[in-house]
């Protein structure tokens, strides 16, 4: 066992159907790591981030959490998470960001205990984070996609979870304040040790700031640090999705 | 209506259960809709009607079960519909709909085989369809006022649950949220308030208590809670109203009451119209 271990995959497989989505993967998550997981379209990478949160179970393998097997892991509140769609959220709520960004802090209040004014300082704060202070009292049906995307990372962010879970938190989101987001990511990584699990397709961006990086196409094609990876593309910084592909189809051919 | 609500004990019954059902129809109803559970309240109000078919029969057909009192009967046939309905959407998980039509017409089905085999379509039944001034009994109002705090208290205590539930049921399975044991809670809720609300509105027009307050309160309000408050106070509006006019030209609550609901509806319609038209004007 090992205790810096916040996430380990053994060996997990998957299907919906027929088709296996994800395939034999094996990796963990350290402690304090900002781990990038990128992979193609319907390579297996959102699948991955719902069997780690126990959304779908896996077929074979095992996950644990903190060292906890998911069926007994209970502490949720260590976790956030952004989903990939913004419209996983029921669209026609009549909810203001604010009572969004408090419902964050659920999973750490628990049963029968009750949002405070504390608890609204706390959304009010995360909101700044995100910029989006001044619409604390908008109704959230009434932003931009892009503005509630935002809301919905000041809400995974408000609970002030260990490890942070994010499928594509930056799509539909104008460069400023994706530049600006990166920046808070490797804020919260570096000076709060918030280990992070961030799914996206800029790899340029992420191969920046990531510790670690873990490519995928159904199987795990990659993984290690953005150096190796580097290393491995013959020092060449990698900006264009296409070539990550050749990369992945040439790496297939390999194995 | 205020000296005869002095005098008659039954109008005191009908003004206090009005008053409590305007608040908790429209707070579950909030919820209700904003999950598109809407069908849900008509499937189990249809039920309730058969629990009150089924009760009317026994009274008729069993010797010694002449104060038996309906409107228990009814709530017991809603509970169950709720607990079939929750087991029906786990058989049909591609489509879980199906399971209200299913419950809805089978109720109706049922109910309408006891009420003829009960020679019941008589002025009785009439005031269970289209609600009534005058059928709430003393006994009927206290349970009423029981189920209300038990709703209040409820909904209280497990306010932050059902809101993630309603507004991003995928994140709160991640909050830890224990959604099904929840969910279950609230349509028992459910049920149990249709069955207390049929008295007034009756069995036909309860839903539309339950949604036609939150419909307008959804057109104005900025925050959930603003929501909650809206769809109460246009709940409460809806009622005072409809069981005032209905005392006085001596027909059934339940039109009143939801005609009423229907014209709040048309003023927020209007109210939001005139409101955007004078923006636009002012050029905001
Ligand atoms: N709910 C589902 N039912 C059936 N098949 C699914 C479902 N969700 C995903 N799949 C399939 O599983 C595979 C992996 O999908 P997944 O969503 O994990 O990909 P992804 O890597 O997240 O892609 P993207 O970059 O487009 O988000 C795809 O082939 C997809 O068609
Ligand atoms: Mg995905």
């Amino acid at each position: 066992m090992n205790e810096q271990q916040v996430v380990e995959v053994k060996n997990v497989s998957f299907k919906y159907e027929k088709e296996w989505a994800v395939e034999q993967v094996d990796f963990s998550i350290d402690k304090g790591q900002f781990l990038g997981l990128v992979g193609p379209n319907g390579s297996g990478k959102t699948t991955l981030v719902n069997l780690i949160l126990g959304l779908i179970k896996p077929n074979k393998g095992s996950i644990q959490l903190f060292n906890q097997p998911l069926k007994h892991f209970k502490d949720w509140r260590e976790i956030g998470y952004v989903s990939q769609t913004s419209n996983s959220f029921n669209s026609g709520f009549p909810a203001s960001v604010l009572e969004v960004v408090r419902s964050g802090l659920v999973s750490r209040l628990g049963m029968f205990r009750f949002l405070k004014r504390e608890h609204t300082q706390k959304a009010l704060e995360a909101l700044k984070i995100v910029e989006m202070e001044e619409f604390a009292k908008s109704n959230i049906g009434e932003l931009s996609g892009g503005q509630q995307q935002r809301v919905l990372i000041a809400r995974s962010l408000v609970s002030a979870p260990s490890l942070l879970i994010l499928d594509e938190p930056t799509v539909g989101i104008d460069e400023k304040h994706v530049t600006a987001f990166y920046e808070l990511l490797a804020r919260l990584n570096k000076n709060h040790g918030i280990t992070l699990l961030m799914i996206t397709h800029d790899i340029a961006t992420i191969t920046e700031h990531a510790t670690h990086l873990v490519f995928m196409n159904r199987t795990i094609r990659f993984h290690g640090t953005p150096e190796e990876y580097n290393q491995y593309n013959g020092n060449e910084p990698n900006p264009i999705y296409g070539h990550m592909q050749q990369q992945l189809n040439h790496m297939e051919v390999m194995s | 209506m205020l000296e005869g609500f002095l005098k008659y004990e039954f109008l005191q019954n009908a003004a206090v259960t009005g008053i409590l059902i305007g608040l908790v129809a429209p707070l579950l109803g909030v919820f209700i809709v904003v999950r598109r559970l809407s069908l849900i309240a008509d499937a189990l109000s249809h039920i309730t009607l058969t629990g009150i078919a089924a009760s009317l029969l026994l009274e008729k057909k069993v010797t010694g079960i002449n104060d038996w009192n309906p409107v228990f009967m009814g709530m017991t046939f809603s509970v169950l519909g709720a607990v079939l309905i929750e087991r029906l959407r786990s058989v049909y998980k591609n489509y879980e709909e199906l399971a209200i039509p299913i419950i809805l017409s089978g109720g109706i089905g049922l109910g309408v085989v006891f009420i003829s085999l009960a020679d019941g379509f008589n002025t009785d039944l009439f005031s269970y369809l289209f609600g009534s001034v005058a059928a709430v009994s003393r006994s009927n109002m206290w349970t009423v006022l029981i189920i209300t705090f038990t709703v209040i208290l409820l909904v209280f205590l497990f306010y932050k649950e059902l809101f993630v539930l309603s507004f991003d049921e995928e994140n709160a399975r991640v909050s830890g949220v224990k959604g099904h044991w929840i969910h279950f809670l609230f349509i028992l809720l459910v049920a149990l308030v249709i069955a207390s609300s049929m008295q007034v509105v009756g069995i036909l027009l309860v839903s539309a208590l339950m949604t036609l307050p939150v419909a307008s309160a959804l057109r104005i309000a900025k925050s959930f809670k603003q929501t909650i408050g809206l769809s109460v106070l246009f709940g409460e509006i809806s009622v005072l109203i409809g069981l005032f006019s209905a005392y006085h030209l001596s027909i059934p609550p339940g039109g009143t009451i939801v005609m009423t609901a229907v014209l709040i509806l048309i003023l927020t319609m209007a109210y939001k119209k005139i409101n955007t038209l004078f923006l636009i004007k002012v050029g905001v």
